[in-house]
């Protein structure tokens, strides 16, 4: 957390028509950092991610907040200054890459399209460097693969091409929307040791959008836990697993079956979260107040602020230190 | 005896490029009150041996012989008393539900096509069940789109086992629900299991809730069992290097930034490898695996391995 800040997202709240999908939302990014950002659907942690692409749909709306991308606020640039900036140095790849990649085009067609906008190359240039992207990605025989169309492509060699064409301009901060959830554990595996690889080789902070905890321990440097749209806890991986502070974090891990190993069905059942995050949607208070276990009537009125129990970390839940079980200095931020 | 026992099973599908071994010489057995999970990645033909299995596709070759009864190439009317004791729950439970018909008439209808009582018994047969999978009454003269993914599965479930089947087939029935979810209908799944006597075929890609859920493990690769064992023996004592490689991938929290356990992708079903289906991604292959497709053998009384290597595991 030495490195200086790159992204410095402050209070941002995404509006539609009738809910409020991102709200009051700050977190930052440090060069060359990886941030996970933890939810299920219905988080928000999609839409913050276009929030900073400026690609939200045309019913949101941005009401407040700031974007700080190394020293311009994001949400004041007008849409050409937005453009360049966008696949240029802030780059992003989606769950699905059969839907982003275009299908009537090759993939070297697909990758020299940047290289060509942003950098300016010839033609001849830009195929060569859409070359060596395949091979930076490791796609076998990039000199044959260059003239294939997506769909002669698995899908682990299709999530490569939409890194090779992210990372084709070499960009600052690169963010990846769950990025392995379509694929297979094997293939999973080996797109998220490449993009940490890209991570260092080409010096890039990296903001990885997930459902999936697992990752998350392994793969961050930091994470934001979001639920219903805002910061629930953040922490730093370790501390986070072993000492998860917020009622949401903490049932979220027990009702997850891959960590805790040696627990079998005929052992009893999982912790479950009652409910489901719809029922957010109108609550006053806290957001997770209808599903949590040690909910108090304070909690329904007032959207509990980030306490810091501790450096590095935040969570945005009081009764946690008022139950007695947990001696733990908390003060306001 | 067995209540399922699948023989030498094959399901061939004729394409332009060539026939697509989807699920290649398999042979299973589930018992009586049994939970089997298979489990393998996309491609490896999983799916296509529980559609198999239902009698939703035709086999090319092998039997199927369910509570003593071979199935394998039984009529569809042969089949209905069948299909009232072997069910299936689906990954996606909203593509498997009529979106124009209300939850009461989707869960009426298995009743009337199997003659099940008289109008009054079958409502009373739907309320229970919608009370037993945790719905409110209410959710009976509501439509598929008007719930969330957790509570279509739940009808889902209530449509599976409103015949009060014996063998259910469950393909990837959590795959597609957020965390809190699974939890939510694995507990259901099992529960209903305890009460009802149940015995499960589980299909999943996801070893964490297959390591939780199931009694034995089936691990398939390219159409093809390469791994079977109880679940407690496959976890101490994996031996085939795919169910290595598919552990080994699942990220584990104490360790940071593992480096990937294989490379390369499945291959095509079109187009499977000579010998072991397995040696082109393999880091154990050598000549023997190029040539030679390995059997399965037993390593202990419920472990059987399909590997040339498996003794140096």
């Amino acid at each position: 957390m030495a490195n200086a800040s790159l992204l410095s997202v402050r209070d941002l709240t995404v509006k539609f028509p009738r809910i409020e999908p991102v709200r009051n939302l700050s977190f930052d990014v440090s060069e060359g950092e990886t941030l996970a950002i933890v939810g299920e659907s219905g988080s928000g942690k999609s839409l913050t991610a276009l929030a900073l692409m400026r690609l939200l749909p045309k019913a949101a709306q941005i009401t407040s907040g700031r974007i700080d991308f190394s020293g311009r606020d994001l949400l004041k640039l007008d849409d050409r200054s937005i453009r360049s900036l966008r696949g240029k140095e802030i780059a992003m790849i989606f769950q699905e890459p059969m839907t982003s990649l275009n299908p009537v085009l090759t993939i070297g067609r697909q990758i020299t399209e940047s290289l060509r906008l942003h950098e300016g190359l010839s033609a001849k240039a830009a195929r060569l460097r859409a070359i060596e992207l395949l091979d930076l990605v490791r796609i076998p025989a990039p000199h044959k693969r260059i003239d294939d169309y997506p769909h002669q492509l698995s899908g682990g060699m299709r999530q490569r091409v939409m890194i090779a064409i992210a990372v084709a301009c070499r960009p600052r901060l690169l963010i990846a929307d769950e990025p392995t959830t379509a694929l297979d554990v094997t293939i999973q595996a080996q797109v998220l040791d490449l993009l940490d690889r890209l991570r260092r080789e080409l010096s890039m902070a990296l903001i990885l959008i997930t459902h999936d905890l697992g990752i998350v321990t392994q793969w961050a440097d930091n994470v934001v836990v979001m639920y219903a749209g805002r910061k629930v806890e953040q922490a730093l991986p370790e501390a986070l697993f072993a000492d998860p502070l917020h009622p949401y974090t903490r049932g979220l891990l027990n009702a997850s079956p891959r960590l805790k190993d040696d627990y079998h069905y005929t052992d009893g059942p999982l912790t479950e979260i009652p409910g489901s995050i719809v029922s957010a949607i109108g609550e006053n208070g806290c957001p997770f107040a209808p599903r949590c276990p040690i909910v108090r009537s304070g909690c329904r009125t007032r959207v509990p602020d980030l306490l810091v129990p501790a450096e590095d970390r935040l969570v945005a839940c009081p009764v946690i230190f008022a139950e007695g079980e947990r001696h733990v200095a908390a003060r306001g931020l | 005896m067995s209540l399922l026992a699948v023989s030498d099973l094959h399901t061939h599908y004729a394409g332009p490029s060539g026939t697509l071994r989807a699920v290649d010489d398999v042979s299973l057995t589930v018992e009586d009150g049994e939970t089997v999970g298979l489990v393998g990645e996309s491609g490896c033909g999983k799916s296509t041996l529980g559609k198999t299995i239902t009698r939703l596709v035709a086999p090319t070759k092998g039997s199927i012989v369910f509570k003593q009864e071979d199935i394998t190439r039984i009529s569809e009317r042969s089949l209905r008393p069948v299909r009232r004791r072997l069910q299936m729950i689906f990954q996606d439970p909203f593509g498997s539900l009529n979106p124009r018909q209300n939850i009461r008439d989707i869960l009426t209808a298995p009743l009337v096509v199997h003659g099940y009582g008289n109008r009054a018994e079958r409502a009373k047969r739907v309320e229970a069940l919608i009370d037993r999978v945790g719905l409110p009454r209410t959710a009976l003269s509501r439509y598929p789109h008007e719930f969330s993914g957790g509570q279509r599965q739940r009808i889902g479930i209530a449509r599976a086992l409103i015949l009060d089947p014996e063998l259910v087939v469950c393909d990837e029935p959590v795959s597609a629900l957020d965390l809190s979810i699974q939890a939510q209908i694995l507990n259901l799944l099992s529960s209903m299991k305890k009460d009802l006597g149940l015995s499960y075929l589980f299909i999943s890609h996801d070893l964490s809730v297959v390591r939780y859920f199931t009694d034995r493990v089936l691990v398939m690769y390219l159409g093809r069992i390469v791994e079977s064992a109880d679940n407690r023996t496959l976890w101490a004592q994996p031996k085939h290097p795919y169910t290595r490689a598919l552990m080994d991938a699942v990220p584990d929290p104490s360790r940071r930034r593992q480096a990937a356990p294989i490379s390369g992708d499945l291959p095509s079903p079109q187009n499977i490898p000579s010998g072991c289906r397995f040696h082109p991604r393999c880091p154990l292959a050598t000549d023997i695996c190029r040539t030679v497709d390995p059997a399965l053998t037993s390593f202990g009384p419920t472990h059987q391995v399909a590997c040339h290597h498996a003794d140096a595991a």
